[in-house]
């Protein structure tokens, strides 16, 4: 068997892109590799790239990275496209914009399906962000999939979130307003040279400033202005990351910020392998169908049945 | 538990023409089959498509060209693959392909040719039972 850990370390494209799949797939093997990256992780710094379908995300994660290209750092990455929910398969698009990038030995791409994963996300991808920054790479790009209101699992993952925003949605900021708009660090208004972004611009400016008005916060998100298919204002984003980056490390943020997410990380590893193992004795031995027999014909309830469930297992 | 295996396929357009109707179809018909399909876009470089190939660890490489040019890059794009060490993805290619060049493409490597008006079925059927087994 292939030293996948290693190669990763070594720096080997292919390890990373096998060890990424085995991730996905939720193969066992990958997890003894994992255990000894873990050590080499938590160097690169991560950004998040989250909007609605169309505002331009790849666009701007393309010019984004060819401006962190020009520093000299290096850049992994994951763009995340949806899984049908009807035939299990997905169009991974995103490679579209970004094709310049494909032969950078300094950058690593990979496309990823949500799997039926909610929150924007796909399951797997807080893992394929270790194995990139284990790889070697300064910087890990995470572009969700396009998002509506409530697909926020970015900021679980991100140092930076940004979210972007494009005028001529009409009520984007009304639709938006609940969830995702409190989830950014910087509001990227796209497509600024459309008509309706001078409008936007000063819609989410005033947001910006309610928000300072309601609660007093440490962090300001900025409002920065793009046109990302003419590389406009991408150096302004480069400064605000880096400003944003710079408020993370200076205030303890970003350390806290990390331990929550080894906390979640955690309790959610925990949570999947327990599930998995009890799932697995009660599908061996038919016993789920007979639970699932009884509870619809109402002889036990499902409440029941789960409390009797968890503390059999527990006891053995 | 282990999810079920999907097939990774990436449907590249090598070569300067402009007309991706087919592929475009083509990465929405493998997509209708389970598969997750990453599609590249146009004028893709030989070194381009092993490179995506690499990275997002495709199973299969579907070519497509109608400008003529497939005598070039479809051997191209399998000579990389090996030297790059991936002999075990599939490639596959289609568009406007002469019958008396197929011998030819496929002594260099490229599993099967689809011409047009090749039942699409056909082509997904042929990528399912040839496509490699992931160690």
């Amino acid at each position: 068997m292939r030293d996948y850990a290693k190669e990763v370390l070594e720096g080997s494209p292919r390890a990373a892109a096998r060890l990424i799949s085995w991730l996905e797939d939720e193969d066992e093997r990958a997890l003894e590799h994992m255990e000894r990256l873990y050590p080499h992780t938590g160097r690169a710094y991560i950004v998040g790239i989250t909007g609605s379908p169309g505002a331009g995300k790849s666009t701007l994660t393309d010019k984004l990275t060819f401006a962190l290209r020009r520093q000299g750092l290096t850049v992994g990455i994951i763009a995340v496209d949806p899984s049908s929910p009807f035939t299990g398969g997905a169009v991974l698009g995103d490679r579209v914009r970004m094709s310049r990038l494909s032969t950078d030995p300094g950058v690593f791409i990979r496309s990823m399906a949500t799997r039926g994963f909610l929150g924007g996300l796909a399951k797997a991808t807080g893992e394929v962000v270790k194995v990139l920054d284990a790889f070697g790479k300064d910087i890990i790009v995470i572009e969700t999939v396009g998002v509506g209101q409530d697909e926020v699992d970015i900021i679980r993952l991100a140092d930076t979130t940004c979210l972007v925003l494009v005028p001529g949605l009409g009520d984007t900021i009304q639709s938006m307003k609940a969830g995702v708009m409190e989830i950014a660090d910087i509001f990227v208004i796209n497509k600024a040279d459309r008509p309706g972004a001078d409008q936007l611009y000063a819609e989410v400016t005033t947001r910006v400033e309610q928000d300072a008005h309601i609660k007093e916060r440490p962090w300001t998100p900025p409002v920065v202005r793009t046109v990302a298919v003419e590389d406009q204002g991408i150096g302004k984003l480069v400064e605000a990351v880096e400003a944003h980056r710079r408020f993370l490390e200076e205030s303890g943020t970003l350390e806290e910020k990390r331990r929550r997410r080894a906390r979640e990380e955690t309790l959610q590893m925990i949570h999947g392998e327990l599930f998995r193992r009890i799932r697995e004795r009660l599908t061996a031995n038919g016993q789920l169908d007979a639970l699932v027999e009884a509870i619809v014909e109402k002889r036990q309830s499902p409440y029941r049945a789960m409390q009797d469930v968890v503390a059999r297992w527990l006891k053995e | 538990m282990a999810q079920d295996r999907k097939i990774k396929i990436i449907v590249a357009k090598p070569g300067l023409d402009g007309h991706d109707r087919g592929a475009k179809l083509l990465a929405r018909i493998f997509a209708e089959a389970g598969m997750e399909v990453v599609y590249t876009g146009l004028r893709q470089t030989p070194e381009m498509i092993v490179e995506t190939a690499l990275q997002e660890d495709a199973d299969v490489v579907g070519l497509s060209s109608l400008s003529g040019v497939h005598m070039y890059f479809f051997p191209r794009v399998v000579q990389l693959l090996r030297e790059k060490g991936l002999d075990d993805v599939l490639v596959v290619g289609g568009g406007i392909i002469p019958s008396e060049d197929v011998p030819e493409l496929k002594k260099a490597g490229v599993a099967e040719i689809f011409g047009p008006g090749t039942p699409t079925a056909k082509i997904v059927e042929f990528i399912k039972q040839n496509v490699r087994a992931r160690d």
